[in-house]
């Protein structure tokens, strides 16, 4: 029974207003989500770069099925051919369709990419939330070692352990970029967590007893989801690139599977004489990057908004608040 | 003083002459959901030498009007309508010509005093600034350092010549405040404009700065606009008031016609719903249902219609304009029935929901303990060096404070900032062992807890925290943020789905928005929401830190009402931690007041509001400014002199005597046992029995 039921009595039942238990009633519910979704879509660029991203998926993955070349065949009547009817790309010095060869190396570029941005997001974030919520030893320890990797050089520790894995599957090789790529966000994390955690929303789950990795989880970083989400979009422009540059010299992966990488690094010779064999994989490469960042940029426009801070130029969305408290 | 008079104008010769004058002026904003009209038709006049208090709460518009009138509002707003400063027209004047007018004619004093200065440059740099602005040429930077130190010693800044060349953050709030009026009166305007100047700083401290404003409007004649939400301070300040609502004005008249016969339902709710730090008995507060509208996509009619208790059709259909009262002179009023408002009492035109009877089975002597701090210390070490870091000194946030609760009680902990209060809670609802002393929390000592019995025992101590906004995880619905103690304590599932829609009902919410996320509420329901889930476990204890305080002062009613009801009907413990002391008064049995980390008194609290004992209780009283235009201009204020001490560095024995007005006035042979013995806590004459002072020379000196 509330105390209001008492005090709506008392007053003229045909005025009486639901009073203080009705929550404002939105004509659609304005959540975070439709926002964000909503923001982004109005930016041409970032849309841009989504339709990008997925028909390079697609065209990735159904390329191959639609092809009449397999990535590995070699058509003997055809050596070195520029872009006919025959071959889309053209052929290779062996008679390799270019097609397929691009198409399997962009498959792999982006599986890459993707996993490594995911994997290195998320150590980022639970080393970063460990040291920043735990503090003390945890965190002196857990910063030291991420003190230590920035320092050293991925580039040459992958190329010198690129030869032991040799044979192995390129999962070892998505691994080794992950380890390389998550300092910085980690950094990052730590200092919000040193933020998040002063709020009044964590201190109240800690003195409701709420044990410190369930805080971390469910509080801290939730709360911290759209630099998690910039962050791993843009780790898979930079892991793409990342790859390739190592395939180009080769420490990354390795023959007989093709990347992006490698098709560049066998197609630059030639790039002048027969441009078809370096101009398609490098051309994708920059495709792929490029939307990716424009993603990721559309993202943090999008997000950021919401979460406060309106653009000058944004003379149609200064920051909306709840329904009913005014400006 | 030599220096100052040519540069002022004489005071008097002004006086009458309307300063600025608001003609219809509109200003709206672009937003998601349309247009929002934040301004409507606003119309005011403001007179030399007079202050106009502009009372409203937050999305009435007030601060926008101001912003408007200075010229400081962003490029998207629309503005149109007229104000006329003198003679000229401001609106639709560029940038340039307005900032010829701004700091020389009219000026403004923001909110945060922190955030109003400079950090880079001193003190007396910015003061100067403001003089070298408008000075082209006229004045050299040696006779604009030299009239910014008169000017810092005119706003009461003590030793100004060395202060000249300190730095803003080594001022307090109330010195910062006090910079941004000299630099406001630095080239003699002719109209200030203050936006809440005292909001962000202690009760003591505002009454300083009051003063110091009324030094500045007696110095410069000058008509000051104040806008606040605060109508204690109006009543003490103003001459004429103006109550904004949903953008327009609703009620504008004289300052005692305003409080003793409003003529608008909503000011008559206003004051009704604050409590009074000289209320005596109890009676419940008189909330206003509902909030205050959108400004986006208003509907036709009154703004206030859906939360008026004397609605008629025409309200809804048709907005009233502000008229005169029939019979009034002066006095005008937007409502439609305003001269029916016959029956000035809030209680009876809102109805006030009927007090819950405490049911008060035993004394308090019979009843247990639920909360038992013994000589409670808080030590924060002050570490210097990087490398090596070594201890220099330690600052005792808390210095050995002890206190009792009892069963079905309501302690208020009151202080102003850097008293160590807020270190005091959070030093109890830790569990551990404190630096020094002894917490028992239900009889249970809390040094001898293991990790068990410790998560068992909170379920029975939670916690309300202040910032509604703050303490509710944004990205949770709020059936999740009240599952949330239950699950973590292991409540079954079903148990839970049960409870939720239970705990909304308590405390007045509807259960189906149980789905809902905490910005879809507003924030007197995200405070009940916090409440709710405070409650979640059944606790005995429950700690507030300052539940109210972030909240508008029409929802405030609401929450207190609900705490006091639900305190009654559940037999709960309360640790109220405040620095608004109304509110104290109107729903704790006992209070303590807290100065740099010792309670400084104890007692009931018709006994300490009645009858203080310590100095600085007293101050403290009478610096809380009350809504009674006749009382409160007729009123002794004890103002304290200097600043808050380091708590680093207290002064010897009694910490209070470096402030104290009773120490001041002693010989020298009784001071020496002010500076060398710290009073202990202790009954006073004949006082009741619990009520304690510490101070050597306590004395009763009613200030209410």
């Amino acid at each position: 029974m509330s105390i209001f039921a008492t005090s709506s009595s008392t007053r003229d039942p045909a005025t009486a207003a639901p009073g203080v238990s009705g929550a404002p009633e939105p004509e659609e519910q304005t959540t975070r989500t439709r926002l964000v979704v909503r923001r982004f879509l109005r930016n041409w660029q970032a849309v841009f770069g989504l339709c990008a991203i997925v028909a390079l998926f697609a065209l990735a993955y159904l390329g191959p099925l639609v092809s009449p070349w397999g990535y590995a065949e070699s058509d003997y009547t055809a050596f070195l051919q520029p872009p006919s009817a025959d071959h889309w790309f053209g052929t290779t010095q062996i008679g390799n369709d270019v097609f397929a060869q691009t198409m399997r190396g962009l498959q792999k570029s982006l599986v890459i990419g993707l996993l490594v941005g995911v994997i290195s997001t998320g150590l980022a974030s639970v080393v970063g939330a460990a040291a920043g919520y735990f503090g003390g030893w945890t965190d002196r320890i857990l910063m030291w070692f991420t003190d230590l990797l920035l320092v050293l050089p991925a580039f040459l520790i992958i190329a010198i352990l690129s030869p032991s894995f040799r044979g192995k599957t390129w999962l070892v090789f998505v691994a080794l970029l992950a380890a390389f790529t998550w300092m910085i966000t980690a950094r990052i994390v730590r200092g919000m967590t040193l933020t998040l955690k002063e709020r009044e929303f964590v201190t109240a789950a800690r003195f409701m007893g709420v044990p410190a990795w369930r805080i971390i989880a469910r509080h801290i970083l939730p709360n911290m989801a759209s630099l998690l989400i910039i962050d791993a979009t843009i780790a898979v422009g930079g892991a793409i690139l990342a790859e390739t540059g190592l395939s180009y010299f080769g420490f990354g992966v390795q023959p007989p599977d093709v990347s992006l990488g490698t098709l560049i690094a066998s197609g630059t010779d030639s790039a002048i004489t027969f441009p078809w064999l370096f101009l398609f994989a490098a051309g994708f490469l920059i495709v792929a990057v490029l939307s990716v960042n424009l993603v990721g940029d559309g993202l943090r426009d999008a997000l950021d908004a919401t979460s406060g801070r309106a653009s000058k130029a944004d003379e149609d969305d200064p920051a909306p608040g709840p329904v009913g408290v005014a400006a | 003083m030599s220096l100052i008079d040519p540069v002022f104008d004489r005071a008097d010769s002004r006086a009458g002459e309307a300063v600025l004058r608001v003609t219809d002026l509109t200003v709206s904003f672009p937003s998601e959901q349309g247009r929002v009209q934040a301004v409507r038709q606003l119309s005011y006049q403001v007179d030399a030498g007079e202050v106009l208090g502009i009372v409203g709460e937050s999305g009435s518009g007030k601060s926008v009007s101001s912003m408007a009138v200075m010229g400081l509002l962003p490029p998207q707003a629309k503005v149109s309508g007229s104000v006329r400063f003198r003679d000229t027209e401001l609106l639709g004047k560029p940038d340039s010509e307005l900032s010829r007018i701004r700091g020389r004619n009219v000026a403004m004093i923001f909110q945060d005093p922190l955030s109003a200065l400079t950090p880079v440059y001193t003190v007396g740099d910015q003061v100067s600034e403001a003089l070298l602005a408008h000075g082209k040429g006229r004045l050299t930077k040696q006779a604009a350092a030299r009239r910014a130190i008169e000017l810092l010693d005119l706003v009461g800044i003590p030793n100004a010549t060395s202060r000249f060349k300190a730095f803003p953050h080594e001022f307090s709030g109330g010195m910062r405040q006090r910079v941004v009026i000299a630099m406001a009166i630095a080239n003699d305007p002719d109209l200030i404009i203050a936006d809440e100047p005292t909001t962000a700083l202690d009760v003591t401290v505002q009454a300083q700065v009051l003063e110091v404003l009324r030094t500045a409007q007696e110095v410069t004649g000058a008509g000051i606009v104040m806008i606040t939400h605060d109508l204690g301070v109006v009543a003490g300040f103003a001459d004429r008031v103006m109550v904004m609502y949903a953008g327009r004005a609703v009620e504008t008249g004289a300052v005692d016609e305003i409080f003793t016969r409003p003529r608008m339902p909503y000011t008559l709710g206003l004051l009704g719903s604050i409590p009074r730090v000289d209320a005596t008995g109890r009676q419940a507060l008189v909330p206003i249902e509902g909030q205050p509208p959108s400004l986006a996509g208003l509907a036709p009619g009154c703004p206030f219609a859906p939360r008026c208790p004397l609605v008629v059709p025409v309200c809804e259909e048709v907005e009233p304009d502000l008229e005169e009262v029939r019979g009034l002179v002066g006095h005008r009023a937007a409502c439609h029935r305003s001269e029916e408002l016959g029956d000035p009492d809030p209680a009876g035109v809102f109805g006030v929901p009927e007090p819950t009877v405490r049911s008060t089975a035993a004394p308090r002597g019979r009843r247990p303990a639920v909360l038992t701090v013994d000589g409670l210390a808080k030590r924060y070490d002050i570490i210097k060096g990087a490398v090596l870091r070594r201890r220099v000194g330690s600052v005792h946030a808390v210095d050995g404070i002890s206190f009792e609760i009892r069963e079905g009680e309501i302690l208020g902990l009151v202080g102003e900032s850097g008293c160590g209060k807020t270190s005091a809670l959070l030093e109890i609802l830790s569990f551990t062992t404190p630096s020094r002393g002894r917490v028992e929390v239900l009889g249970r000592n809390v040094a001898t807890l293991d990790r068990t019995t410790r998560k068992r025992l909170r379920r029975d101590v939670q916690v309300v925290f202040q910032d509604p906004i703050a303490s509710l995880d944004p990205r949770m619905p709020i059936a999740d943020i009240l599952a949330e103690p239950l699950s973590t304590h292991r409540v079954p599932k079903e148990e839970i789905r049960r409870r939720v829609p239970e705990l909304l009902r308590l405390v007045g919410l509807r259960p189906e928005h149980a789905s809902r996320y905490p910005a879809e509420f507003s924030g007197g329901q995200r405070q009940r929401i916090g409440i709710a889930r405070a409650l979640a476990l059944e606790p005995k204890l429950l700690v507030l830190d300052e539940p109210v305080s972030a909240l508008d002062v029409s929802i405030r009613a609401g929450v207190i009402n609900l705490l006091d009801d639900l305190r009654a009907r559940l037999g709960l413990a309360y640790l109220f931690v405040a620095h608004d002391l109304s509110v104290v008064r109107h729903i704790a049995d006992r209070v303590a007041v807290m100065y740099l980390g010792k309670i400084v008194e104890v007692g009931d609290v018709d006994d300490v509001f009645g009858a203080p004992q310590h100095p600085y209780t007293q101050a403290l009283l009478s610096a809380i400014p009350i809504p009674d235009p006749v009382k409160e201009r007729a009123r002794e204020r004890i103002l304290l002199t200097g600043d808050l001490p380091s708590p680093a560095d207290p002064p010897s024995g009694c910490r209070f005597r470096s402030r104290c007005f009773r120490y001041a006035a002693l010989s020298e042979s009784e001071r020496d046992l002010c500076e060398q013995q710290e009073p202990p806590r202790e009954r006073h004459g004949n006082s009741s029995d619990g009520h304690e002072a510490a101070c050597h020379y306590a004395q009763v000196h009613t200030v209410l």
